[in-house]
């Protein structure tokens, strides 16, 4: 079974919006350190959350590459076609 | 022309502030004389040290300081090489027996630090395709170790047998896994529900380390640790530990019963590449590990030190890390960071040295951290606390004697 980005992204952007205490506008290219500047214990709980409604596991050595909440579509699109 | 040190702006300004505030310094005092473990002299002044590392009050035992003072004049100050080449001596090898004897088990390796025991394990056992699976609360050592190698990351929650179980359960079945679990969690004093977490990660097929660094010499029957202590023994496949706390030198160790353990020596990169310990080290670490497998007495006063420090500390009103005792780590919470700064230069003043640990290094406490030795007295943790609660009081805190 195959995944998309493209189907990851509203229901992601669902889960990211209690961490947006700034309430900015969420869409793909928003960044996680420039944008929401969420810190290292904020950033355990959402990566954390992504994992439950995923069932899977984000690796943290992958966490550096995954800058922009599009980037997180696309790894968890990834994770759950393999 | 970039200047590269540009990056470091905000932490300057957030330190100039600190030491513009009129209060001292906490991460440059120097201690002039050390008396004894718990005893030193700053600014003139005598202060009772409430912040080693020093629990089981080792560096200054005789037998200790003989058997270095003896390996210094027969072996030299250094060895100026790698364990692999020219810097394997009768001490180091007498070190590690003293380690297997320590521990009951059948291998053992020493490092030149803890931290790069850790680098070095974390770096090799686990490779690309295989997973270590660590508590976020661990050592930095740790994570440094896990950056240096391969192998995919995953973090549960501090000490969350659930948290663990879930992830453990979410790896592919037939990966290699090894999962890294702390006896005692060194910036709150909690340790680990090891007896519950080996039981979920063994039933994972993982291979299970425990950094034993605060727990060697007063967890168990025998000093080993925590999981000593759990009953859980014979189900780790590797301990970590460190001469720099208990021991009261410096270095570090890995020990195991794996029967491939020994090729560790020839790929473990922090091992290979770095000059071993000083003969005298290794002299006064392996005197001091075999003293401590019957320190029955220090390590009964330790516990009772600590617990009685803990409920006094508590019933004065200071907010603490954990419910109980449950090391002889007492992390004391402060309001926010001004105040810690404030309350650990009152204590200076007192005479009394804790560790000022910033949020950065906690899960986002201020703490004032106590860490207690088997030398203090029933009289010194009486005078601590009286001077905690002057120093409290003078910082505005609700406290009382
Ligand atoms: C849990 C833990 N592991 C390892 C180390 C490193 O020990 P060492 O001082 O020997 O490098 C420490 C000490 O800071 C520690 O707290």
């Amino acid at each position: 079974m195959t995944t998309t980005k493209e189907e990851v992204l509203p229901r992601l952007i669902d889960i990211i919006q209690p961490f947006n205490k700034k309430d900015i506008e969420l869409t793909a290219a928003t960044s996680f350190a420039n944008d929401l500047e969420l810190d290292s214990l904020t950033v355990m709980d959402l990566v954390a959350e992504i994992e439950d409604e995923y069932d899977i596991i984000l690796p943290v050595n992958m966490l550096p590459d995954l800058e922009t909440i599009g980037d997180v579509a696309s790894a968890v699109a990834e994770i759950k076609s393999k | 022309m970039a200047d590269l040190f540009d990056k470091f702006q905000p932490l300057i300004d957030q330190y100039e502030a600190l030491r513009g505030s009129g209060l001292r310094d906490p991460f440059h005092l120097q201690m002039d004389e050390i008396k004894s473990p718990t005893r030193a002299v700053v600014n003139g002044r005598e202060i009772i040290l409430v912040g080693t590392y020093n629990y089981m009050g080792m560096t200054f035992d005789p037998d200790v300081i003989a058997a270095g003072k003896k390996a210094l004049e027969e072996f030299g100050s250094g060895t100026t090489g790698s364990r692999v080449l020219n810097g394997t001596y009768q001490g180091h090898a007498e070190c590690e027996a003293a380690l297997r004897e320590f521990y009951a088990m059948d291998h053992a390796m020493v490092f030149s630090t803890g931290y790069q025991a850790n680098l070095g394990l974390m770096s090799v056992m686990a490779g690309r395709g295989e997973y270590i699976v660590l508590d976020a609360d661990s050592h930095a050592s740790i994570y440094d170790g896990c950056a240096m190698g391969n192998a995919d990351i995953v973090r549960f929650r501090h000490n969350s047998v659930s948290d663990l179980e879930k992830r453990l359960n979410r790896l592919p079945a037939e990966a290699g896994k090894l999962v890294v679990l702390e006896g005692v969690y060194s910036m709150v004093g909690d340790i680990a529900p090891l007896k519950e977490m080996v039981a979920v990660a063994k039933a994972a097929g993982a291979m299970i380390v425990v950094d034993e660094a605060h727990a060697m010499g007063f967890f168990g029957e025998n000093g080993r640790g925590v999981f000593e202590a759990a009953g859980v023994e014979d189900d780790v496949d590797f301990v970590v530990g460190t001469f720099s706390k208990s021991v009261g030198t410096v270095g570090g160790f890995v020990v195991s019963n794996h029967p491939k353990f020994d090729i560790l020596r020839l790929v473990t990169r922090p091992y290979v590449y770095t000059a071993s310990l000083p003969p005298a080290v290794v002299a006064c670490a392996a005197t001091s590990i075999r003293k401590l497998m019957s320190a029955h007495h220090k390590r009964a006063h330790l516990w009772q030190a600590s617990r009685k420090m803990h409920a006094d500390l508590r019933g004065a009103g200071f907010e603490l890390g954990t419910a109980e005792a449950e090391s002889a780590i007492i992390a004391v919470k402060m309001p926010d960071q001004q105040t810690s700064a404030a309350m650990w230069t009152a204590l200076i003043e007192e005479g009394v040295y804790v560790n000022m640990v910033p949020p950065q290094a906690t899960p986002g406490f201020n703490l004032l951290r106590c860490s207690l030795c088997a030398e203090h007295s029933n009289e010194d943790v009486a005078e601590i606390v009286a001077r905690f609660v002057r120093a409290g009081q003078a910082v505005g805190l609700p406290v009382s004697a």
